[in-house]
């Protein structure tokens, strides 16, 4: 890291302003804070288990990883946490968290952005409304059912409840929506639309349909007997993903205006790439073609070669298509000798749309600690995917930026450089 | 129908859909002002006295709902008219 800017540096070599990371907040089936994700993954401790939320008798799948011990109406209070959706309550949760570490922001709220990324928003609502229409008419369906629903929600409600006035987006990219967020976030800091923005993404899908619908695609690890071991990312034996819930968000703020405030600088997001395989609506492109180069476009833009990289948080699905294109992309940009690499999914399962936000949390907290963690339940590595996964336990390394892939149906791809900082307690 | 038993079946469904507590909810409270409820709350809490007392209360009706007390003769009058019809 001895080309990295100075710690005062208020622009990138190429002469934009940096984007530091000031506030991180998770809300994820580990736990309800940050140091609950981090310590889980690190164990590490699969999260997958029987589905509490619903009656699973006769479903093809029934086990995910849900959020079970967090407070979730304690930001909004009990009168608008009951007409806001799950999806929206675990996105406020997680903002607040990131908020609170950021500290007082001490700017104009008209220059704080907020953009939430969700796969499909409000399912529960949705799902519960439908029902309600069906059973009982037209006349008995929520007057609440159009705002808890809608996927840009999430974003609304932390804009309004902090009194935030710039730009409010929702990105719904499936699978890669909360990568998305970030990048796009950070964009907006070095294009001068924002000072501060708050990004990520929130799911909450773990419902009858939604489980029905993934586990008819073929998509699910239909490991009933053992929900803990089903997440295998990168394994011989793995044979889907497991459905997860939850949010991450980050508070993005221009480097200049953190350092001048005594801000908490967690670390700097460097490097953003997006693409899309524009291959297949939910299989990824032969090869790993888009992922490939969103990879390159996100160390490009960081100015950092892939020998640079110190780990990836890979997607790492645990599904037998995802995991085999993305080692295959993942060889082709860092040859035979590339860094570790880790998919947290074996602990997490994976969060859809909120996924990219936790493993930014992850893959930055990571970098700076100096430990990759290995990947759970990863027993037999697939002899035929040619990546270095870590296994058992957590491996060290030397501080250095790391490297975060989304992948999402769609064709959807986003990769995240994270650089950690000197001194940062993460 | 006693107009209290209305009164007390309004109290109910406002306590547990507005989170106000039991003694802000009179018949002279304001929905808005008093009880912070929005046209969706008061939309639901109809909805919630439709089913309590087996009664229909077109949307056109809502908007002459400002008090609680409003709404008591609101559903008084479509009982009144329901037991004549």
């Amino acid at each position: 890291m001895s080309d990295a800017p100075s710690p005062e540096a208020a622009l990138d070599s190429r002469g934009r302003p940096r984007v530091a990371v000031t506030g991180m907040g998770a809300v994820t089936p580990a736990g309800p804070a940050v140091g609950d994700l981090l310590e889980a993954v690190l164990a590490p401790r699969p999260t997958a288990a029987p589905i509490a939320g619903w009656d699973t008798e006769g479903w093809p799948v029934r086990f995910a990883c849900e959020v079970t011990d967090a407070d979730l109406e304690a930001v909004l209070g009990p009168k608008e946490s009951r007409r806001t959706d799950r999806v929206t309550l675990l996105g406020v949760t997680a903002a607040a968290a990131a908020l609170d570490q950021a500290g007082e922001l001490g700017c104009d709220p008209a220059r704080v952005a907020v953009i939430a990324g969700s796969g499909v928003g409000g399912l529960t609502t949705l799902e519960d409304q439908i029902g309600v229409r069906i059973a009982r008419g037209p006349s008995r369906v929520s007057p609440f059912l159009v705002p808890m629903m809608m996927v840009n929600a999430t974003a609304g409600v932390i804009s309004m409840h902090w009194g935030f006035t710039g730009a409010s987006l929702c990105v719904s990219t499936a699978c890669a929506s909360a990568a998305n967020a970030i990048g796009e976030g950070m964009r907006m800091i070095r294009d001068g639309s924002a000072d501060v923005v708050v990004a990520g993404g929130a799911e909450a899908s773990i419902t009858p349909t939604a489980m029905a619908a993934f586990a008819r695609m073929g998509a699910l690890s239909t490991r009933n007997d053992d929900p803990a071991a089903a997440s295998r990312p990168f394994d011989v034996e793995r044979d889907g993903f497991v459905m997860g819930e939850g949010a991450a968000m980050l508070v993005l703020e221009r480097w200049d205006l953190a350092v001048a405030r005594g801000a908490p600088i967690l670390g700097e997001l460097a490097g953003y790439g997006r693409t899309c395989d524009a291959h297949h609506i939910t299989a990824p492109a032969p090869g790993g073609a888009g992922a490939v180069a969103c990879m390159e476009q996100a160390l490009a833009d960081a100015g950092l070669a892939p020998s640079a990289i110190g780990h990836v948080n890979a997607h790492g699905t645990s599904t037998p298509l995802n995991d085999a294109a993305e080692a295959e992309a993942l060889a082709k940009v860092f040859g035979p000798e590339g860094p570790p690499v880790t998919s947290t999914k074996g602990v997490t399962g994976h969060l859809v749309g909120a996924a990219g936000g936790i493993e930014a949390v992850i893959a930055l907290s990571c970098a700076t600690r100096g430990l990759v963690p290995p990947t759970a339940n990863l027993d037999t590595p697939d002899p035929d995917l040619p990546v270095n996964v870590v296994r058992g336990e957590a491996i060290e390394i030397a501080p250095a930026p790391g490297l975060s892939n989304s992948f999402g149906f769609g064709g959807h791809n986003a990769s995240l450089v994270v650089v950690p900082v000197e001194g940062a307690g993460t | 129908m006693e107009r209290s038993e209305v009164l007390d079946a309004v109290r109910e469904s406002a306590v547990e859909l507005l989170k106000v507590e039991p003694d802000q909810v009179t018949e002279q409270a304001a929905f808005g002002e008093d009880l912070d409820a929005d046209s969706l709350d008061l939309t639901e809490l109809v909805m919630a006295l439709e089913d309590r007392f087996g009664i229909e209360v077109p949307e056109d009706d809502l908007g002459d709902v400002r008090t609680v007390g409003d709404a008591v003769d609101l559903v008084m009058a479509k009982l009144g008219s329901g037991a004549s019809a």
